[in-house]
């Protein structure tokens, strides 16, 4: 199978600690992973490297076929990227379906010239509105973005990520601060995203959900992947008992 | 019409263009901008500069409107770079290195300006009907950017950068596109200026001058092009009318900003979509 994402020896420190060092994952197309990892493991920097907020020190990060390394997050979002931030941040002052349109007319906004030619929206509002059912947002169309409760928030995020048509969506805790019937809500339609064929990579701290819904887990550990394969195989390695489920009481016996 | 109502509704015409390209900048984009006065002088000098070696008219307006885009551009790079507050701050300071700069530049006339400066030869009248043109034609294409899929990136851009970047919007190059445009009209703007009076000095062109542009922007209500040509009439027309608000101008419009920013921070254009809704109501 083709590698839609390919993490080649990734590292990167800040001050003295390695937060990312040396990482090399390859992710299929169509594949749902789970990547999980006690706190400070490197989670998130591996994300931010993934999006082009943070540069690596050395490595390269292929998206599809192309390096993208040096590239911006937008540059990456037009290649195949998308990404669902762990703290929301819909346009509170945009409607829920602006909001969602505004992602579906990434081609147009492209650049500001080829934005400036553009004035019709009527493909973008309906690829718009039938995502938003598809989310089950279907009735919030009309209301402010900022108006939305939280698990709503979290829908329109993902809305806004499946109407970049994206090869993988990368979606960072999305269960983080939901109830349970919202988390298992959210977890449906991540899975429902993969189902259309679109790579999943989920950074999650709900253990049990991400051993539900995914079909591979990749564990980090001080920056290094110290399990990687089927999640009930990975979780009985004894290495990653200890760093993950044992991490607590580790840390406790230290004090 | 009398030498005074061109006059009046000449320099009407050239704060409307002004304004309404503040406007792109600092509502459509978010980009704080307190130096538009530098970029207006920018293109006043370009223009001045241009018609007395050339003697063209027409490239003296195209050359005033370039200079005015690129310093613009330039000055855009430094949005790039630093955030809202600072862009503001950044600005005043290209403000007043332009004024700085002017002053002690012979080949720019200096303290005394540039005087003398070739006639269009559209006289006053046709001067005059020549900036309305132009302002009219500004309002159009403020209106029309905001309708277009450019405004839009703006609106994103202008609420949270880092999010439109997730969408895949290079906040950046929409920057410089507003910063460009804006600019490049207060630069056109500058060069009309040049021809209507005949006459620059760089007084005119101050960052107090930049601040009662922003003041128009924020009393007609930020990012609404209707409302902030309404502020730019009336701030121009009120000096007119009330002598003693054009004795006291800064402290009249520095109190009605103060008012505007307190009390109905959409400014004029908030008022009046406010005041829709509540008549719509039963």
């Amino acid at each position: 199978m083709t590698a839609v994402l390919q993490l080649e020896d990734l590292a990167v420190h800040f001050g003295g600690v390695n937060a990312v060092d040396g990482v090399t994952v390859s992710i299929a197309a169509g594949e749902f992973v789970g990547l999980i990892g006690p706190n400070g493991a490197g989670k998130t920097t591996l994300m931010r490297i993934v999006s082009g907020s943070v540069r690596p020190d050395r490595g390269r990060v292929v998206l599809a076929g192309n390096d993208v390394t040096g590239i911006s997050t937008a540059s990456r979002v037009r290649k195949g990227l998308a990404l669902t931030h762990q703290i929301v941040r819909p346009f509170r002052e945009m409607t829920v379906l602006d909001n969602i349109v505004l992602a579906a007319g990434y081609r147009r906004t492209a650049n500001p010239l080829r934005a400036a030619l553009s004035v019709g929206r009527k493909r973008e509002c309906e690829r718009a509105a039938e995502i938003l059912l598809r989310v089950g947002l279907a009735g919030t169309a009309d209301k402010l973005s900022g108006s939305l409760p939280l698990g709503q928030m979290k829908r329109l995020e993902v809305a806004r990520a499946l109407a970049l048509d994206p090869q993988i969506v990368l979606f960072d805790e999305p269960l983080a601060g939901l109830n349970q019937t919202e988390a298992a809500r959210m977890v449906e339609t991540i899975a429902d995203v993969n189902a259309q064929g679109i790579t999943v990579v989920l950074v999650e701290h709900n253990l049990e959900e991400v051993m539900r819904s995914c079909r591979r887990l990749i564990v980090l550990n001080d920056g290094r992947v110290i399990g990687d394969g089927a999640p009930q195989a990975v979780m009985a390695d004894a290495i990653v008992r200890e760093a993950y489920v044992g991490s607590g009481t580790a840390s406790h016996a230290r004090h | 019409m009398s030498a005074y109502e061109i006059s009046l509704l000449s320099v009407i015409g050239l704060n409307v263009i002004l304004a309404v390209s503040l406007n792109m900048i600092s509502g459509f984009c978010g980009q704080i901008s307190l130096g538009h006065g530098a970029f207006y002088g920018t293109g006043a000098y370009a223009a001045a500069l241009t018609m007395i070696a050339t003697r063209n008219f027409p490239l003296s307006l195209v050359c005033a409107t370039t200079v005015g885009a690129l310093a613009g551009i330039v000055v855009g790079f430094a949005s790039l770079r630093v955030r809202s507050d600072f862009l503001a701050v950044t600005t005043i300071g290209v403000n007043f290195l332009f004024t700085g700069f002017v002053r002690k530049q012979g080949w720019l006339g200096g303290e005394m300006g540039i005087s003398g400066i070739p006639a269009s030869g559209l006289g006053g009248n046709g001067n005059m009907v020549m900036i309305l043109l132009f302002a009219v034609a500004t309002i159009a294409l403020s209106l029309y950017i905001n309708r277009s899929w450019m405004g839009f990136a703006f609106r994103a851009v202008s609420e949270d950068e880092n999010a439109a970047a997730t969408l895949g919007i290079n906040a950046g190059a929409y920057k410089l596109a507003a910063f460009g445009i804006g600019t490049a009209l207060a630069g056109l703007a500058g060069g009309l200026y040049a021809f209507f009076t005949q006459f620059i000095t760089v007084d005119t062109f101050d960052f107090i001058f930049s601040v009662l542009l922003m003041a128009m922007v924020v009393i007609g209500g930020i990012g609404s092009t209707f409302g902030v040509v309404v502020a730019a009439i009336a701030l121009t027309l009120l000096p007119e009318a009330i002598r003693v608000v054009n004795d006291y101008r800064l402290l009249v419009f520095g109190g009605l900003l103060v008012l505007v920013i307190r009390l109905a921070p959409g400014g004029l254009a908030g008022l009046a979509r406010r005041l829709t809704v509540r008549a719509a109501k039963p």
